[in-house]
């Protein structure tokens, strides 16, 4: 194949324009921003700013109620990135060996996915309602009193149920289209050598769509830390209470709701360089063990 | 609304309304008043535009007040501030603490000729939005107040009447309510019903420079006795089952009132429209119970719910069209309509009297009760607060009650935090504003 090449270094940097405008306005200008005010103490109105120093970000390593949120957001995001891979994972590989009717058992476990968060938040706030929440009923019946907004760990449970339900039709997706993808003469040739389904799924099924896991993991990483919002919200009804709360349902508690700009710039850095680390960590370590194919 | 619909609809009123519309000022009014009581704040509006012909204001929802205040800020900041705000009460002390974000409105009122007397105002309602020296800065609107709801049926089935004190409810009331079949207490707002109210009917001091009206580098009085000894009392009515909590959201505590399950109610006296539209049985309400242990004097509460701001940087021209707006806000005819159709408080002396005289209070007598708690005898603590960053407060009490009722803290170590981290808040307050 020729190598598609430009005469002249000002076309590429042409094309390449509207898209890096795009990212300088929506992104790289408002991190600088939220960097800048991190370190001032600010009226909402933007009256007066006063330099504060690293103020803002020592008296988030103090703050009980930070902490709290840190420890909840790990739990959050791994139990939420751990059962939507595990539940979509198994849907697709049973789904996947289904020949009748496959259409309609795909398209049953997809349809989910165009739900919004808020929606998807709704829904749970109808299920797990303390009087009138079927689910809070059916836990009923075996002697379980469910207390959605009440007992701290209902309401964490809650929030888990519905980010996973929410999530697990996009894993489903992307699996599903990983297993079609490899190719039927290993499959066929992995039948011949080994008759057991389970350990020909971890021997060559699980390997192969292990590009497709690692790019979910991060999506689902992504997903659990910043998507959820909306679910949260709604099934707290917007009241942080003694509820568990994300990192970045507290950026929006304490910036939007509270107007405390500088702390909740602060938390939004903080939030930044988590993220940042993570990214490198997953990409330097986690993928130097996939093959791509 | 496509932008082309949105454009030729714009160019259709502007060719009918023609020459008329030039004369015409235009300005922008921005409130959290969703759903009924959206529809109550347009008709509001319409009936203001078509009392006078010089001015025409356009009502815009903006969400909850939270999300109202953040974009009228954000806008302000961009120099695209809309004329009026609504601003709710835990909200107040950022916008007056911004001094030249917005007109005061009793200034603004005098400058364009408009008689202004405080003293037309119920007494409840006069300070709350006021500054130290007793100017109003803020229109109180939507205004509202803590009262004891009670399910009429129950409480003649447990042979009780409504209790006026909270030694009533704990040795009469609660135990017959409970032999009878029902929770007998759940309330809405802790923040709100049992701490910034409860000040005010004990006439407690709530905070320092006089509940923090008089200057910026307030203290927060919370952790006083007499509310600790409340908060203790609710957690043993939990235990006993006197008393039920059904978390921070205000309609998740509603709900097994309407239902009929819980037999009384704490809420706001806004929302006696909304139950009466729903119960099936009997209902009526009365004023917030108070301690006779801590006082045989009880005062009046404060206004609760929400003002409209002046919002500064506009011709006179336009300040004019938001005065005469305000002037007609204040007129009994709107106030009566603006009563009777969402059940907030009349702000004003006369438009009470006329509700009362249309024989509103003798159709719905549990609509007069938060009027008559607001005129009770004031103290000197019960014009309201002002206190920056309040709605993390609120967020810091919430967390805390929390954890009283669900076991998770003492009285005595939830108090101290809320104390702590309020007066952490309140520095950082003092120091944003310069």
């Amino acid at each position: 194949m020729k190598r598609a090449a430009f005469g002249h270094i000002g076309f590429p940097i042409l094309l390449l324009l509207p898209q890096l405008v795009i990212i300088a306005i929506f992104f790289y200008w408002p991190a600088a921003y939220a960097v800048q005010s991190s370190f001032y103490a600010q009226d909402m109105f933007g009256f007066t700013s006063t330099f504060v120093g690293l103020e803002n970000y020592t008296r988030l390593a103090g703050a009980t109620n930070y902490v709290n949120a840190l420890n909840f957001t790990v739990i959050f995001t791994v139990l939420v990135t751990f059962f939507s891979l595990t539940i979509a994972l198994l849907l697709a590989v049973k789904a996947d060996k289904v020949i009748r009717g496959a259409k309609t058992y795909r398209t049953l476990l997809m349809w989910v996915y165009a739900i919004a968060p808020p929606v998807a938040g709704l829904i749970g706030v109808m299920l797990f309602d303390q009087s009138r929440g079927n689910l809070t009923q059916f836990l009923a019946s075996f002697g379980y009193e469910f207390r959605l907004g009440v007992n701290y760990w209902d309401t964490a449970s809650a929030m888990i149920a519905v980010s996973v339900w929410k999530q697990i039709p996009v894993n489903f997706i992307f699996f599903l289209s990983g297993l079609q993808a490899i190719p039927r003469s290993v499959r066929e040739a992995a039948l011949i050598d080994n008759r057991s389904g389970t350990s020909r799924f971890w021997d060559i099924t699980f390997p192969l769509l292990a590009p497709t896991g690692f790019f979910l993991l991060i999506i689902n990483i992504t997903y659990s830390l910043f998507d959820t919002f909306g679910i949260i919200d709604t099934l707290v009804k917007s009241e942080p209470g003694n509820n568990p709360l994300t990192l970045v349902y507290r950026v929006y508690v304490d910036g939007f709701r509270g107007g405390d700009l500088g702390g909740s710039s602060a938390q939004s850095v903080v939030l930044m360089i988590l993220v940042l680390i993570l990214t490198i960590v997953q990409f330097r370590f986690l993928e130097r063990r996939i093959h791509y194919t | 609304m496509t932008l082309k619909t949105t454009l030729s609809l714009g160019l259709a009123a502007g060719l009918m309304t023609g020459a008329a519309a030039q004369a015409q000022t235009e300005i922008e009014f921005w409130h959290a008043m969703g759903g009924q009581l959206g529809e109550t704040v347009n008709q509001l509006v319409a009936d203001f535009n078509a009392s006078q012909g010089d001015y025409v204001l356009t009502p815009v929802f903006k969400g909850t007040y939270e999300e109202t205040l953040t974009s009228a800020i954000a806008a302000f900041r961009a120099g695209e501030q809309p004329n009026i705000v609504q601003v709710f009460d835990a909200g107040a002390a950022t916008v007056i603490g911004a001094q030249g974000a917005t007109i005061p409105v009793q200034q603004l009122l005098s400058e364009n000729g408009v008689e202004f007397d405080i003293e037309d105002y119920i007494a409840g309602v006069r300070y709350f939005y006021a500054d130290s020296d007793g100017q109003m800065i803020g229109m109180p609107f939507n205004s509202s107040t803590p009262i004891l709801y009670y399910n009429a049926d129950a409480l003649e089935a447990a042979g009780v009447e409504a209790p006026t004190t909270w030694e009533e409810f704990a040795e009469t009331t609660g135990p017959a309510l409970v032999e009878a079949g029902y929770i007998p207490l759940a309330q809405s707002h802790l923040p709100w019903i049992f701490t910034e109210n409860f000040f005010s009917r004990h006439n407690l001091q709530f905070a320092s420079n006089n509940n923090g009206y008089d200057g910026i580098d307030t203290e927060i009085m919370v952790n006083h006795p007499a509310i600790r000894a409340h908060f203790q009392a609710l957690a043993d009515w939990q235990e006993e089952g006197l008393f039920s909590w059904y978390g921070t959201g205000w309609g998740d505590n509603q709900n097994p009132f309407e239902a009929g399950e819980v037999a009384m109610w704490l809420g706001s006296s806004g929302s006696f429209g909304g139950i009466a539209d729903r119960v099936e049985f009997n209902f009526s309400a009365t004023m917030l119970p108070y301690w006779e242990a801590v006082t045989t004097e009880p005062t009046q509460t404060f206004i609760g719910g929400a003002a409209l701001f002046a919002m500064s940087g506009f011709d006179a021209e336009e300040n004019a069209a938001t005065a005469a707006f305000f002037d007609y806000l204040d007129s009994v005819d709107a106030q009566v309509m603006w009563h009777t159709e969402t059940g907030y408080v009349p702000i004003t002396t006369a438009a009470y009297a006329a509700a009362g005289e249309q024989g509103h209070y003798d159709e719905f007598p549990a609509a007069e009760v938060g009027i008559q708690q607001l005129s009770l005898p004031a103290g000197d603590y019960t014009r309201g607060y002002r206190m920056g960053f309040y709605v993390q407060i609120r967020d810091v009490m919430n967390r805390e009650y929390s954890r009283i009722l669900t076991g998770e803290a003492t009285v005595e170590e939830a108090f101290e935090i809320i104390e702590t981290e309020a007066n952490e808040l309140l520095e950082r307050f003092a120091q944003t504003q310069g």
